[in-house]
């Protein structure tokens, strides 16, 4: 008897939220587009959702000045998900019972994932800026997840940007692989790199491996050494990378190397020293460097608002936001599923972090930057569209 | 043939490594049968102090060493007293799951301290100099750490042949209710074998800062497990077997990644562990005596 009241009252509660919410999705219906934002405000990861939170509410400030989407303004609901996987999964569940048309966010792969059940079964986009791990778009059975996008490019691409560099920047002919053999990062990085590489007919010399926690690498740089290869790739990350560049050029090994934004830290510099970094190059996402006019005008914009240089959390969320004006705009409709079907036919959208075409899986094949260690400083090298 | 040269150079420095720390726990169990696990965490706490004295006081890399050596001198000694000592009367095993304890101890204390985050040694603290002999490149530091690891073992030799601690020490190895009976201090013997074995841990810890640079609160786990190896080869409790042990696993781990497959060499590693424990468990330098009836 008892239960049963109590799930009658339970019941009676969803039902009556039910009608609040399905009330004030209506009441905005009419002149504005509801929009989640669900980010990583606070927690371990409280500076990447900022940043991020900071690019979007740029971009739909930018969006309302010039008028709106179809005649409509966007109005942003933010919320936090404290860094947490399941609170994540709770916003969602939330920002979706307010009516909102599409969701961005949240930052990392793991607090995507939380938020995919209940995206699916509500049929809302959800457009992740900077999930970057390859099953975010995909289930296990490698099937595309319907409503799960992303503007980020995933973590292996950037073996292809790098190969494409090395081949065709630097005129490398020939590269050794040395990657981090215990993440999925590494090989996953290794493998589009050997395959790019020797698509444009360069050749693998040798491919090596360390796993995390090595501190002594001259054995297997010696043999490279031996090898004498035009460039070496070395994807992982900067606590096993800086100290093999240093032991690298202590060998005498004067060759390129390149990797990916694993390589991205301050400790780079300190541990590997200044000297040894010079002609080494990695991949990533966007520089506040590039002097692409749109990147330049939305960098001054961020720093008139926030007063501080955006970052590439910042820079990807804003081109979240863009993407899916545009996919409105294409769908001429803010129903979920017509912003879904847009999203999916994007072709050439034209972002701050740059030019992207959504793929199959929900990717978008889009431009990297190239970062070159120079004097222990990080230049912008040059911008690689993908061919 | 230049390219084996380099590779025996760079095997030669890594084994310097692994006999430093070897050299401390086959002295440890020399002298009381414990396979003091803790002893590469010993050695991460040296490095950590080793890095506080060079870059908190500034002090040059000598004297950060000396104060690395006299702090883990005072904490081997305490591990004993705490953890060890109530359990001499107990199983060997207890004695060993124990230092597998402390050694989680020291590690997770640590990161809850000091962060998880790997640190910088700072690289004024030891100027390195490379040097070229005909396409072969040898640093400083690999002479440096080379030589130390030769001038250790020869004072530890020392030691424990030629003075009375020393010979205290493999009286208590020997029998340890008969040197009771001749008068000698068993708790004070095995705590200044601690002391003496933390001491080149600690050692081996502040060198291994300056050569790799970074330190981190688990750097102790692998070349811990690695001089275990080296130790068995030479000989678990002999000195100079210790010391050949950490140079020839160096030069093989070496040579595997060098000639083999890169990813190949901690397998090789312990794989020797488990042949020379299969074909000759005394090691290298061991002799077989049979056990006592």
């Amino acid at each position: 008897m008892r239960i049963s009241r109590k799930v009658v009252l339970v019941v009676l509660m969803l039902f009556m939220f039910g009608i609040v919410a399905g009330c004030g999705g209506k009441a905005g219906g009419g002149e504005e587009i509801l929009v989640g934002i669900n980010a990583e405000l606070s927690g371990a990861v409280a500076s990447y959702g900022t940043n991020a939170r900071d690019g979007a509410m740029l971009a739909i400030e930018q969006i309302n000045a010039e008028g709106g989407v179809l005649g409509k303004k966007i109005n942003a609901i933010e919320r936090d998900n404290k860094s947490q996987a399941d609170e994540a999964m709770s916003v969602s569940a939330d920002l979706v019972g307010k009516g909102i048309v599409a969701q961005i966010g949240p930052l990392t792969s793991g607090n995507v994932q939380g938020c995919t059940l209940v995206m699916m079964d509500n049929k809302i986009p959800l457009i992740a800026p900077a999930a970057t791990a390859v099953n975010v778009t995909v289930n296990e059975k490698g099937e595309t997840l319907d409503y799960i996008f992303r503007v980020c490019f995933i973590d292996p691409f950037q073996g292809t940007l790098m190969a494409q560099f090395a081949y065709e920047n630097l005129g490398a002919k020939t590269a050794v692989i040395l990657k981090d053999a215990s993440s999925d990062y590494g090989k996953g990085l290794a493998e589009y790199f050997k395959k790019t590489f020797t698509e444009k007919g360069g050749k693998i010399l040798a491919e090596e491996g360390f796993v995390k926690g090595d501190r002594d690498f001259r054995a297997t740089l010696t043999k490279i050494r031996g090898l004498n290869p035009d460039f070496i790739y070395v994807p992982g990350y900067y606590e096993e990378v800086a100290p093999l560049i240093k032991q690298a050029r202590e060998l005498g090994i004067t060759a390129p190397m390149g990797g990916g934004d694993g390589w991205d830290s301050p400790d780079m510099i300190e541990v590997a020293g200044k000297a040894n970094l010079n002609n080494t190059y990695f991949t990533n996402h966007y520089s506040v460097q590039d002097q692409n006019p749109k990147v330049q005008k939305f960098v001054k914009a961020y720093k008139e608002k926030y007063n501080k240089e955006p970052d590439a959390f910042a820079a990807l969320a804003y081109d979240a936001v863009q993407l899916l004006a545009q996919a409105i705009k294409d769908a001429n409709s803010t129903n979920p599923e017509d912003i879904k079907n847009a999203l999916e036919n994007i072709k050439d959208f034209e972002g701050v972090t740059g030019r992207m075409s959504i793929d199959e899986q929900h990717n978008p094949v889009k431009a990297g930057v190239i970062i070159e260690f120079k004097d222990g400083k990080q230049v912008m090298n040059t911008r690689i569209e993908p061919k | 043939m230049l390219e084996l040269m380099q590779q025996i150079v760079n095997g030669l420095s890594l084994g310097a490594i692994y006999a430093l720390i070897a050299l401390g726990y086959t002295m440890i169990y020399g002298i009381i049968k414990l396979i003091n696990f803790a002893h590469g965490d010993v050695m991460m706490v040296g490095a950590y102090i080793g890095f506080f004295s060079v870059s908190l006081l500034g002090t040059n890399i000598m004297v950060a060493m000396i104060f690395a050596m006299i702090a883990c001198a005072l904490l081997g000694v305490i591990i004993e007293k705490v953890a060890y000592k109530p359990l001499r009367r107990a199983t060997r095993i207890a004695a060993l799951i124990t230092a597998i304890g402390v050694s989680l101890f020291l590690e997770y204390t640590t990161i809850f301290l000091l962060t998880p985050q790997q640190r910088i040694f700072p690289q004024g603290a030891f100027p390195v100099h490379d040097y070229n002999f005909l396409g072969l490149s040898v640093s400083n530091k690999d002479i440096f750490i080379f030589i130390s690891a030769i001038v250790l073992m020869i004072i530890l030799q020392f030691i424990v042949k030629n003075t009375k601690t020393g010979k205290a020490m493999r009286a208590v190895s020997e029998d340890k209710d008969a040197a009771v009976l001749m008068g000698i201090n068993v708790d004070n013997t095995i705590s200044m074998t601690f002391a003496l074995g933390s001491a080149l841990a600690a050692a081996a810890g502040v060198m291994i800062g300056v050569y790799y640079n970074t330190i981190n609160p688990l750097m102790g786990i692998l070349p811990g497990l690695k001089a275990f190896v080296a130790a068995v080869l030479g000989g678990i409790g002999i000195i100079p077997g210790a010391m050949v042990g950490g140079f020839i696993l160096g030069i093989l781990e070496t040579l595997v990644s060098g000639y083999g497959n890169s990813l190949y060499r901690d397998a090789v590693a312990f794989g020797v562990l488990i042949l020379i424990l299969l074909i000759k468990p005394t090691g290298i330098f061991g002799k077989n005596t049979g056990e006592k009836v």
